[in-house]
């Protein structure tokens, strides 16, 4: 059953609703719309002129192979950011779901990244592997690793999913924790009477309960990796090297802000937004078929 | 089926807390035993202990034989039911009966007929593809009842089970556990706070009291002969009349030899008999009625001692000071404000020393 409200005063709901549709509608609708028309535009290098030019970005964009590549690069990253940061954050909740003696120390340990900057995180992990100064491509190189994320493609991949999987795994790993305390103990006690090993007490029993939060989180961290990775791979590799790790987003920014072509870049984010959309969608209708209760 | 033995059973926590001080006492194959106090008592944690859910720390628990003290609660052969019944909120009904079974490798059509032959006996046939949420209260004590019974394990622990059910339903399931366990007889023990499923369900009774057992036997033994006042007041409602013994009862005990070391007098609630005739040996005591409670079939008066000494320090499990509770069967019973004579016959008495710790004669 669900609760209905009922108000006496009829323009009370829609005053109730007003902060949130303006901050909607001046922070997403109005951006949105605006890229909408940007990508039908052109303008000449020093924006006195625009030029409707109707569906030619598009055009231009897909006849880049660059903007198939970024696409390749993004569904790779993508898919390994989100599948490594939700699985190290549930291996780290369910270990911090035991009843450990130092488990509130261990807990804020693992928040804290959520609270550096993606710029900063980026900074960090760049001079921690950069080739010549970094304090751990020295091991690497000592171990024979012919360490150089600055020229090898799969290195400076390497480099960008572990900073954004780091940033990613606190924010992950709260709400896992929270989800699994919020699962009854007794739930748990009767699977182990009922004869369930640890780990067919997870795949059978907390792992099907936790799989709201699971999906909760897959929605967010899609959206995260499409759009706030940009940060990391900015300070990071720049999309480099040779545009190896240029994932969609970034090569928004990089042919709109640097290469000064504001109606490919905007044709190019109504394609990001329209994915978003999609995926958010699919997920929402098959995904959470699945989910639980 | 198997015998359950507890032997100087003890439960201390890392901070140094004592939950349990040192238990012992055995469970008859095929027996319901059920442990009853008052919550913090420790009788949870005890049963937990036998499931394997909390470790132990002193003494040993004998399941079937074996001592079950290293034994995880997946190997002991036991199956509980708990307070909020712990299903599986995203299985089947079926599913629920059937996981414990499946845990244990065995095939599949076997699984079925046990499942179905568990439905069959409780109820639950048309129930077998629901979710547990979509069940009532009553219907989920089921399922959890049915999961317990697919296994047909040595050992039924119960810890609290029909505590989240209303009144009526208790009562329903309280009956049905009885006699499923009957035709199972399968051993169990129950844990419960409430007196009246503990003196209806039991076979032997274990009356505990911080972490120690205050008295174990036969439900009716123990109602009759409480070993100490905890137990008196504890069994029955309501609850033994308790009082100081001092100058007054005790001029009127005087021929009694147990009086010499008694401490405190016991009478329950029917054992008076309202009257002006004398008895020899007994006592009496007068009332003025300050309460009347109407049952029906029963009334309770509730009376003020007349001649209360003062100043007396309040006995373990008394009512408050002075105050004395009369069962008269019937619905006709003194007004308020009367003065009345309440009368106890000598066997009725229940002596117990000072701290009430121990019953004297019989």
């Amino acid at each position: 059953m669900e609760k209905i409200t009922v108000f006496n005063n009829r323009l009370l709901p829609y005053l109730l609703l007003l902060p949130q549709l303006v901050i909607t509608v001046i922070f997403f609708y109005w951006p949105a719309s605006q890229a909408v028309w940007q990508s039908f535009l052109r303008e000449d290098a020093f924006g006195l002129v625009s030029e409707f030019v109707g569906l030619e970005n598009y055009q231009t964009l897909f006849a880049q192979p660059e903007y198939y590549r970024s696409m390749l690069t993004t569904v790779i990253f993508s898919t390994l950011v989100a599948a490594l940061s939700l699985s190290i954050a549930l291996l780290f909740a369910t270990q911090a779901d035991k009843n450990l003696k130092a488990a509130g120390g261990y807990k804020t340990l693992m928040i804290w990244p959520y609270a550096v900057a993606p710029a900063v995180a980026g900074v960090l992990w760049f001079f921690m592997f950069q080739p010549s100064l970094g304090m751990l491509s020295r091991p690497l190189r000592g171990m024979g690793v012919d360490w150089n994320p600055l020229l090898n493609a799969n290195h400076a991949m390497i480099l960008v999913v572990l900073a954004s999987v780091w940033k990613q795994i606190s924010y992950n790993f709260l709400f896992f924790l929270a989800g699994l305390q919020s699962i009854p103990r007794s739930v748990i006690e009767a699977s182990a009477i009922d004869g369930a090993r640890p780990m067919r007490r997870f795949w059978t029993i907390v792992f099907p309960l936790l799989s709201p939060t699971t999906f909760f989180l897959l929605v967010v961290n899609v959206v995260y990796v499409f759009f706030d990775t940009f940060g990391i791979i900015d300070a990071v590799t720049a999309g480099g090297p040779a545009g190896a790790t240029t994932t969609m987003v970034y090569k928004v920014y990089a042919d709109g802000r640097l290469g000064g072509d504001l109606g490919g870049s905007a044709a190019q984010s109504v394609i990001l937004m329209i994915i978003v959309i999609a995926l958010t969608a699919i997920q929402f209708r098959y995904v959470e078929r699945k989910v639980q209760y | 089926m198997a015998n359950v033995t507890l032997r100087n059973v003890r439960k201390t926590y890392l901070g140094g807390f004592e939950a349990i001080k040192g238990i012992d006492f055995e469970v008859g194959d095929g027996q319901f035993c059920v442990l009853v106090g008052p919550s913090g008592c420790g009788k949870s944690t005890l049963l937990r202990m036998v499931a394997g859910l909390e470790t132990i720390t002193g003494g040993e628990i004998d399941i079937g034989g074996r001592v079950v003290n290293q034994i995880e609660p997946a190997d002991r052969d036991i199956a509980m039911v708990f307070q909020n019944y712990a299903l599986y909120p995203h299985m089947s009904v079926y599913n629920n009966m059937a996981y414990g079974l499946r845990n244990r490798g065995m095939p599949e059509g076997e699984i079925k007929t046990r499942v179905e032959e568990a439905a069959r006996i409780l109820e639950l046939g048309a129930m077998l593809d629901r979710k547990p949420r979509q069940l009532s209260g009553g219907q989920r004590q089921r399922v959890a009842m049915g999961r317990a019974i697919v296994r047909q394990p040595k050992v039924f622990l119960f810890d609290e089970p029909l505590s989240n059910l209303d009144a009526k339903l208790r009562i329903a399931m309280r009956v049905e556990i009885r006699k499923l366990q009957r035709r199972l007889s399968t051993t169990s023990i129950y844990v419960t706070h409430d007196q009246l499923e503990a003196m209806t369900l039991a076979d032997i009774l274990v009356v505990m009291n911080s972490g120690q057992v205050e008295q174990i036997g036969n439900p009716l033994e123990i109602y009759q002969k409480p070993a100490t006042t905890f137990v008196a007041s504890f069994i029955g409602a309501p609850p033994m009349n308790l009082m100081p013994l001092r100058s007054e009862l005790q001029s009127q005990l005087a021929g009694d030899i147990r009086a010499r070391e008694a401490g405190i007098l016991g009478i329950r609630p029917e054992d008076f008999v309202i009257t002006n005739d004398t008895v020899s040996g007994g006592v009496a005591l007068g009332l003025t009625v300050e309460a009347i409670e109407r049952v029906g079939a029963e009334t309770f008066v509730y009376g003020t001692r007349q001649q209360e000494e003062q100043g007396v320090a309040a006995i373990p499990g008394e009512l408050p000071p002075g105050e004395i509770i009369v069962r008269v069967p019937g619905a006709v019973g003194p007004a308020i404000g009367e003065r009345i004579r309440a009368v106890a016959a000598r066997d009725k008495l229940h002596l117990f020393t000072a701290d009430g710790r121990k019953r004297l004669g019989d």
